[in-house]
């Protein structure tokens, strides 16, 4: 047995030993502890180190609110997390722990210097110590913080884990397993509510856990919890452990993150680690209990000082005396318990220590049964010890004046500056929150969600008062869900009921200056930092919070959040509620990224969108590029080539003979209905009335403010029916903007629009041979020039199958588009590529298709636009159609800005020593003008073309139509480089291929 | 995640199945052309950005694919109503009342 466990107290099982080690020692705990407690029970309580002054720390609390107690915990390879709360982390068989922020050992750190330059660290500092000199900041400055300040290690691995996800649906939610959550649940159940009741801990109870000389209902407090637990699994309700309510959203949305496997020697395989769960509930009841407060006096942070309550929760739950002489420094009734427990489990208390004058005379009384020296309207001024509390120097205060102190030998000392609320969830909904004067505290006020609060989340104390207010709780849930609940009443005897008052910093006789009086353990903020950033200007505890950046750790200021504000109010010389009160934000505890992420990982990250013929250009080694959700082909190496040749032979063998290429991604949306063609005028910048059937055309889409959107050669089937292509990427916004302009503008307009991106498989077949391969696969259709010229749409049969074929070019060669039902697109595609071989017909990707789309200055909506491009800008009025009276975007065209000259125009570029531009780089007109340059433009396209034996770009360029032939200069690091201003038709200007 | 009535499904469903849509009750001018620049300045760009209670359009993107309207109040995030395109824009202060 361990040196400080008490045999026969705690919940823990004496028969199940479990080892571990921290810092490389092995350990034995007990099945049921924390890694904090088995520590403990071992006489360690130095645990690791603070993050700006690398000052020794132990653990303060129990529970989920502990800010010192973060080590690094190892389940494993690729199963290491940083900043794990020891008081929360559960043992199990071969835990490897380890203490953070200490260089080279926990015992002897080098950065405990830092504790000594404490002006450089003090409140504010990261905006006024590292001003000077600048060279300094990344160098010098950041370096030094970065290493001196922090927190554990982030792991570099891949998270091995499974996380999952799932919803869940309730009538109530209960959150918080304590005495009044317990009431809550069991009378909404009874009135036959569905019930859910979660707690953050290994098991439900809260603070009953540490209380078991309560007697309930005639019964030890541990035997009515299991009486209430089997009554409530009796009443069908869902009880959940080790889940924590994160966060409380919009209209009892709860989110809840519950750890599954963390605890369990061997997980069963493929477990996942934790589970988010996503609630809606119809009523919720709170019942998170209240969080204890540190006491604020120099010293306060030493190993060994810790909260009165967690020391009661160590012994009575753990069986763990975490020393053996407490003293007990409060100012709240409810460390008296703590003491009693202590001394009736054989411990030593050698002094309570109290700040208040008046004590309860039942308390004072059993403390004097027990032999426990009391001083009242006592203070506590410093403590001893280095790396553990030796002593602690205790003086009395009368009418405001300290006086004489002494010292009290102990090995803990146990604190209480009174309980908080815990309304981190409540504050999520923007519930307002109310100052109670009489208990200083805040309390809930206006609720905005269909939710209860019970127990002393409503700062009531004692059992009795918070079960019946759990009882009251679940009446009202019950009630409000118009069902009808039963009141219990729990006869409580041996009840601690308590009282006591918020302090600011503790009454001193040193110079406050000198005094390390923590108020935020994590952040390592001092109440006289808080003094100066008030001393500063700081007015509002917002400003108070940021500067100096007291409850902006990890903990969010659980504890120190009250004890900053009392200072800052009286530093202010005002009331708490004038200075205000920060806003907690979810999540409630730090919750691990791979429980946000849930299934959304790896291949299951977002969907991969692959066409039919994607297969046989994996089966090619094909080279893949996401586009949008697509994995496109991008291009087909063979024999090792690498892009570049492979794009380069690709783009030969089109110009060459002929080439194909799978545009089954293209978006494609069919416009049907009497009045399709007006509603097509409307939509699309061209006319369509003369457009006859069998006939295709460029389409051009604006926004409303004029600038392009999209644009896809569209088809006219008949006279009712369009076929609509968009660009791959937007398909379903260019629908979207359809649907709205139908549903929402022109609803008298008979028109249907269906989306056929997947239903059609779509091979582009381009090159001077493109006919010849095509021809005898086709049918029903006289594909010669003059019967189906360039810009025709047919529906035939191609290779057997039923097809809508255009002849199209995207590439400036004699084209055609064979779109067929995609269950066929992989027949189609084997079929012609069969055809194709007397050609030797080349598969070609999207790298290819770029670069031969911009040989002919055929623009990619996205890449050569950016939102801010007219057609005009981009060299496309021809596509408006300027009779018509209206469409989309036609009114823009005539704004101030849009006919304004000097606009950015799309270009074509041709560098003087060959040189190929980079994509984004940026354009200017004189290359001797002083830094900051006035930019001209930048380039939007850039490839080498094999066709012109050189490297071609496309740039938008201020004015740039009226440039042609002028020099501009693109300044690189290694130099400015030479361009002259072309047109964007590079290849074959006069468009004799396309006619083939 | 808000939970958002379709008047069209008449079902009040989860947000991830609708996508907002901008400020509603913004008709397109019958003819854009006898519009002044400023008239069309601000049909395309002035908005209300309105504290409290806002009208604006949604779309049950995910579910029957129709556009419709609601009130909801920017401060508090609740939707007050929701109605179909084309209805009249109710009036401000019964709802409140009700709020
Ligand atoms: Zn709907």
């Amino acid at each position: 047995m361990s040196r400080y466990r008490i045999p026969g107290m705690g919940r823990v099982d004496p028969a199940a030993p479990v080892s571990f080690t921290f810092d490389g020692r092995r350990y034995t705990g007990l099945r049921g502890d924390t890694v904090a407690s088995a520590l403990l029970a071992n006489g360690v309580h130095l645990m690791g180190r603070s993050f700006k002054y690398h000052r020794p720390r132990g653990p303060v609390s129990a529970g989920s609110e502990e800010p010192n107690a973060l080590i690094g915990t190892s389940r494993g390879p690729g199963r290491f997390e940083p900043n794990t709360r020891a008081t929360v982390q559960e043992l199990r068989q071969g835990l490897v722990t380890e203490s953070q922020n200490k260089f080279p050992s926990l015992k002897f750190d080098i950065g405990a210097v830092n504790d000594r330059a404490y002006m450089l660290f003090s409140a504010g500092f990261y905006y006024k110590t590292f001003m000077w000199p600048r060279s300094f900041w990344d160098k010098v400055y950041e370096p030094f913080i970065r290493a001196a300040a922090g927190l554990g290690k982030s792991p570099t691995e891949v998270d091995p884990d499974e996380y999952a996800s799932r919803y869940l649906h309730t009538d109530v939610l209960v959150i918080g397993g304590g005495a009044s959550g317990i009431a809550a649940a069991l009378v909404a159940a009874r009135s036959g509510a569905r019930v859910v009741l979660v707690d953050e801990n290994a098991e439900m109870g809260g603070s009953l856990l540490s209380d078991p000389s309560v007697r309930i209902d005639g019964r030890g407090s541990w035997a009515w919890l299991a009486e209430q637990l089997s009554q409530l699994r009796a009443a069908g309700v869902r009880l959940m452990t080790r889940t924590t309510a994160i966060g409380y959203y919009h209209q009892n949305f709860v989110g809840l993150c519950e750890r599954l496997t963390d605890h369990l020697d061997q997980p069963p395989h493929g477990a996942p680690r934790e589970r988010m769960w996503r609630v809606r509930a119809e009523q919720v009841v709170l019942a998170q209990g209240a969080l204890e407060k540190p006491l604020v006096f120099d010293g306060n942070d030493r190993p060994g000082v810790m909260l009165a309550g967690s020391a009661q929760t160590y012994l009575n739950r753990y069986g763990v005396k975490v020393g053996d002489c407490a003293a007990v420094v409060t100012s709240h009734d409810s460390a008296y318990y703590t003491a009693f427990d202590l001394v009736d489990a054989g411990g030593r208390v050698a002094v309570i220590a109290d700040t208040r004058d008046q004590v309860r005379p039942d308390l004072v009384e059993a403390a004097r049964r027990r032999g426990i020296q009391l001083l009242t309207g006592h203070t506590v001024t410093t403590t001893y010890g280095r790396l553990r509390i030796k002593g602690v120097r205790v003086n009395p205060v009368k009418g405001g004046q300290v006086g004489a102190g002494r010292k009290i030998a102990c090995d803990t000392l146990l604190m209480s500056g009174g309980w908080t609320p815990s309304l981190h969830l409540f504050s999520h909904t923007k519930g307002s929150l109310t100052w109670d004067a009489d208990s200083r505290t805040f309390l809930p006020n206006h609720k905005t969600e269909a939710c209860q609060i019970a127990g002393a989340g409503r700062g009531l104390w004692g059992y009795g008062p918070v079960i019946e207010d759990g009882v009251k709780a679940g009446l009202a849930a019950a009630e409000a869900l118009g069902r009808t609940g039963t009141a219990f009443g729990a006869g409580v005897e041996g009840d601690r009921p308590g009282t006591g008052v918020s302090q600011k910093e503790l009454p001193t006789d040193l110079s406050a200056g000198k005094a390390k009086a923590f108020v935020d353990y994590q952040n390592d903020v001092t109440a006289k930092d808080i003094r100066l950033a008030v001393r500063e200007g700081m007015r509002s505890i917002e400003h108070v919070k940021r500067y100096t950046t007291n409850g902006m750790a990890t903990d969010q200021g659980k504890m120190s959040n009250i004890n900053g504000l009392m200072i800052a109010a009286d530093a202010l010389g005002k009331q708490p509620p004038q200075v205000g009160l920060t806003t907690f934000r979810p999540p409630y505890t730090p919750t691990s990224f791979g429980a946000f992420a849930g299934y959304h990982k790896g291949a299951t990250f977002e969907l991969t969108r692959k066409t039919p013929i994607d297969p046989w250009a994996e089966a090619q080694g094909a080279v893949f590029e996401p586009v949008s959700l697509w994995r496109r082909a991008w291009y087909f190496p063979k024999g090792g080539e690498d892009m570049h040749a492979a794009v380069a032979r690709e783009c030969r063998a089109t110009r060459a003979s002929v080439g194909m290429f799978d545009a089954s991604t293209l978006g494609k949306i069919e416009v049907a209905g009497p009045d399709a063609v007006e509603f097509m005028n409307r939509m699309y910048t061209n006319p369509w009335t003369k457009l006859a059937p069998g006939r295709c055309r460029y389409g051009l889409l604006l926004g409303e403010d004029g600038f392009i959107r999209d644009d896809g050669v569209i088809g006219r089937l008949s006279q009712d029916l369009f076929h609509v292509t968009t660009t791959t990427g937007g398909a379903a916004r260019v629908l979207n903007m359809m649907e709205d302009y139908l549903q929402t503008e022109w609803p008298d307009l008979n028109v249907w629009l269906t989306s056929t991106t997947e239903q059609w498989s779509t091979v582009a077949v381009n090159g001077p041979n493109a006919r010849k391969v095509l021809e005898p696969l086709v049918e029903g259709l006289d594909m010669s020039d003059a019967n189906f010229p360039h810009m025709s749409v047919a529906e035939c049969t191609v290779a057997g199958l039923p097809a809508r074929l255009f002849r199209i070019s995207f590439t400036g060669e004699l084209g055609f588009e064979i779109n067929v039902p995609a269950r066929h697109g992989l027949a189609l595609w084997k079929a012609i590529h069969e055809a194709g071989r007397a050609y030797d017909i080349c598969p070609y990707g999207t790298e290819s298709m770029h670069v031969l789309r911009a040989e002919k200055g055929y623009i990619i909506v996205g890449q050569d636009t950016d939102g801010t491009v007219t057609p005009q800008d981009a060299g496309l009025d021809w596509a408006i159609g300027k009779a018509k009276k209206d469409f989309v975007g036609k009114r823009s065209l005539q704004r101030p800005d849009i006919v304004a000259p000097n606009r950015k125009q799309l270009v074509g570029l041709l560098t003087e020593d060959g040189t190929r531009l980079e994509e984004g780089a940026q354009i200017v007109l004189d290359p001797n003008q002083k830094t900051p340059m006035t930019m001209a433009g930048h380039v939007t396209s850039s490839y080498d073309s094999v066709a012109l034996g050189r490297p071609i770009a496309m740039a938008v360029i201020t004015g740039g139509h009226n440039r042609m032939g002028e020099t501009v200069h693109i300044p690189m690091p290694n130099g400015t480089i030479r361009a002259k201003v072309t047109s964007t038709n590079f290849y074959d200007p006069e468009g004799e291929r396309l006619k083939a | 995640m808000l939970l958002i009535n379709c008047p069209y499904c008449e079902a009040t469903l989860p947000e991830l199945e609708f996508a907002y849509a901008g400020e509603a009750h913004i008709d397109r001018p019958a003819d854009p052309s006898a519009l002044s620049d400023e008239e069309w300045r601000d049909f395309l760009f002035i908005r209300t950005n309105a504290r409290g209670p806002h009208f604006e359009r949604w779309r049950h993107i995910h579910g029957c694919g129709r556009f419709f309207n609601a009130v909801r109040d920017t401060v508090s995030d609740r939707f007050l109503m929701t109605y179909k395109a084309g209805e009249a824009r109710p009036v401000l202060n019964a709802l409140e009342a009700a709020e």
